[in-house]
């Protein structure tokens, strides 16, 4: 029997999520402004009508079959959600792939914390979806695009994350092969921004660059976004809804982690803002707010894993490193590997998802996560503290993101484009003249000449 | 009658525009244009790439005077939109054959 002070916390725990959900779907209008606005104007009412419709398209996925396929097997006791809806599907014991139960959110067992708990993930489980239309914008058929919302919400995305925060395999390499406390990831800078950073990588190379953007010599071109206070307005409503993606991933208002976690989220964004500020006017002599952008949001990725592990001063330097490896990826991206990301989602998302992942292994100084994914860890440890089984955790999730998760996007892209008549890429003549009329049948901007 | 056409500098707009009322110039047009002149553009940076500018903004005004202000119209838009640095725009000076005011149907320096 449980004290009423008990059933107080659950129920405060449990609004604590609720307000978390709330603040990661307003993330959802970040990305729409900071995609549409970098951007040209010629397209800004399909891109920003992209960035709209991912929404529902993912739900929908992730409430039909999605959410049971990653979390049918999910349980946590801090919200009052005791029993897990249903089980495991593919897989068993300390090896499961994929759980069952909840399809749709019916029969029994959906509870008002189950419910609860849906609202967070399927709002993590958007922003994976939503990555991919920045990498991809301005060239991305608008029928092909609604078929990727669907794909991620219903499988895409649920694959890491029932082998990670589900309570799949990755989660038992702590026994299975005794790394550290097994994958840690506290709120999804692998779960959630590099699976879906690597889908926008997937997606880059499969449309191939938008036209003018390579010139004759193979030099990269600019090709300015429209606008920039929209841009960056847009980064921070993400910073804003960020509070809610990492601090709320405690589960529990009763785990004063949670103010551990935003605190070292703020630090990890404005150090990591400065510091791409810097960078960028060392390399081309100005402080390119395009970049300043870039920069905040690397740093808000690479610290989504880390966040509740490691003290202030890491998530300054977790911050610092992660623009400049940010900065440093868009070059490599344009200039070695050819890919035209008009918003530097590979490099802030996919890139920094991983430095995320690997910085839990460095970084962490094991005053947080005692019994994480079941083990008998006292805290999770990264090198700083001379345990190196918690960077092998890491490593092999980083290796299963780009082994497994990235051809699995790339051959949905891939397979996509053979069987759409026309491929999924918009006709030559509708991208120099702007997708707005031919794909929505509406201007952003109707009045500009 | 001569219409009087100038490509300047935008930051110059206000400049000239005051230099031109002093010159007793009673109405000006002005459009906001693009161009490239024997420089060709420039180039600029964003988000770590080189970007050409091909065509340069620039405010195009335009006025019709009489014969007489000519000389004295040119002088005031030279002196206010100089910088002396490359891309200061230019003048030039057309032949009108026919004024006409609209509301009044006043024809020639009358419609002025």
């Amino acid at each position: 029997m449980q004290s009423e002070v008990q059933v107080l916390g659950t129920q405060l725990n449990l609004l604590w999520v609720v307000i978390g959900a709330a603040l990661v779907v307003f993330m959802q209008a970040g990305f729409a402004l900071v995609e549409t606005g970098f951007t040209r104007a010629k397209h800004a009412a399909h891109v920003v009508s992209t960035n709209f419709a991912i929404f529902g398209l993912g739900f929908i996925g992730f409430f039909l079959i999605g959410f049971p396929l990653a979390f049918g097997g999910f349980s946590t006791a801090l919200i009052g959600m005791d029993q897990p809806v249903g089980g495991a599907l593919l897989g068993s014991g300390n090896w499961i792939f994929l759980f069952k139960g909840g399809w749709a959110l019916s029969g029994g067992g959906i509870t008002p914390a189950v419910l609860g708990f849906f609202l967070y993930m399927v709002a993590f489980m958007d922003t994976v979806a939503t990555i991919p239309t920045g990498s991809m914008a301005e060239r991305w058929k608008w029928s092909s695009f609604t078929i990727w919302g669907v794909f991620c919400g219903a499988i895409y995305y649920p694959l890491f994350a029932a082998w990670t925060w589900g309570g799949g395999w990755l989660s038992k390499t702590w026994d299975t092969m005794s790394l550290g406390a097994g994958y840690v990831d506290f709120a999804g800078s692998g779960v959630v921004h590099a699976v879906g950073g690597v889908a926008a990588l997937a997606g880059a190379i499969v449309l191939g660059p938008r036209i003018g953007k390579f010139g004759a010599d193979g030099k990269p071109r600019a090709i300015p976004g429209h606008h920039i206070p929209m841009a960056m307005l847009g980064t921070f409503i993400l910073l804003f809804g960020w509070f809610g993606f990492n601090a709320a991933s405690t589960f529990a208002a009763t785990d004063v982690q949670f103010a551990t976690a935003a605190t070292n989220t703020a630090i990890a964004a404005a150090f990591g803002a400065i510091s791409a500020m810097i960078y960028i006017t060392k390399r081309t002599g100005k402080p390119d707010p395009g970049m300043m952008v870039n920069g905040m949001l690397a740093g808000l990725v690479a610290i989504t894993a880390p966040c509740a592990f490691v003290a202030p001063w890491a998530a300054a330097v977790i911050g610092l490193i992660a623009a400049v490896l940010a900065i440093e990826a868009v070059f490599f991206i344009e200039r070695k590997l050819k890919l035209d990301d008009p918003v530097g989602a590979i490099a802030v998302h996919g890139v920094n998802g991983i430095f995320g992942v690997l910085a839990v292994g460095i970084f962490s100084n094991g005053s947080y996560g005692a019994g994480w994914n079941g083990s008998p860890t006292k805290g999770i440890e990264g090198i700083i503290k001379g345990d190196w089984g918690q960077l092998g955790a890491q490593v092999l999730g980083v290796a299963v993101i780009l082994l497994v998760i990235f051809p699995i996007a790339y051959g949905f892209f891939k397979i996509q484009n053979k069987i759409t008549k026309g491929g999924i890429r918009s006709a030559e003549e509708d991208e120099i003249n702007g997708l707005d009329i031919p794909e929505m049948g509406v201007k952003a901007y109707p009045e500009f000449m | 009658m001569k219409l009087i056409t100038t490509i300047i500098k935008p930051f110059k707009v206000d400049d000239v525009k005051d230099a031109l009322k002093s010159a007793g110039v009673q109405g000006i047009t002005v459009s906001e244009v693009k161009g490239f002149g024997r420089q060709g553009g420039h180039t600029e940076t964003y988000r770590g790439s080189e970007y050409a500018i091909d065509f340069v903004p620039k405010v195009r005004m335009e006025l019709v005077v009489d014969d007489a202000q000519v000389d004295s119209v040119v002088d005031a838009i030279r002196t206010a939109a100089a910088t002396g640095k490359i891309g200061d725009g230019k003048i030039w000076i057309t032949e009108v054959t026919r004024l006409i005011r609209i509301r009044t149907g006043e024809e020639g320096t009358d419609a002025i």
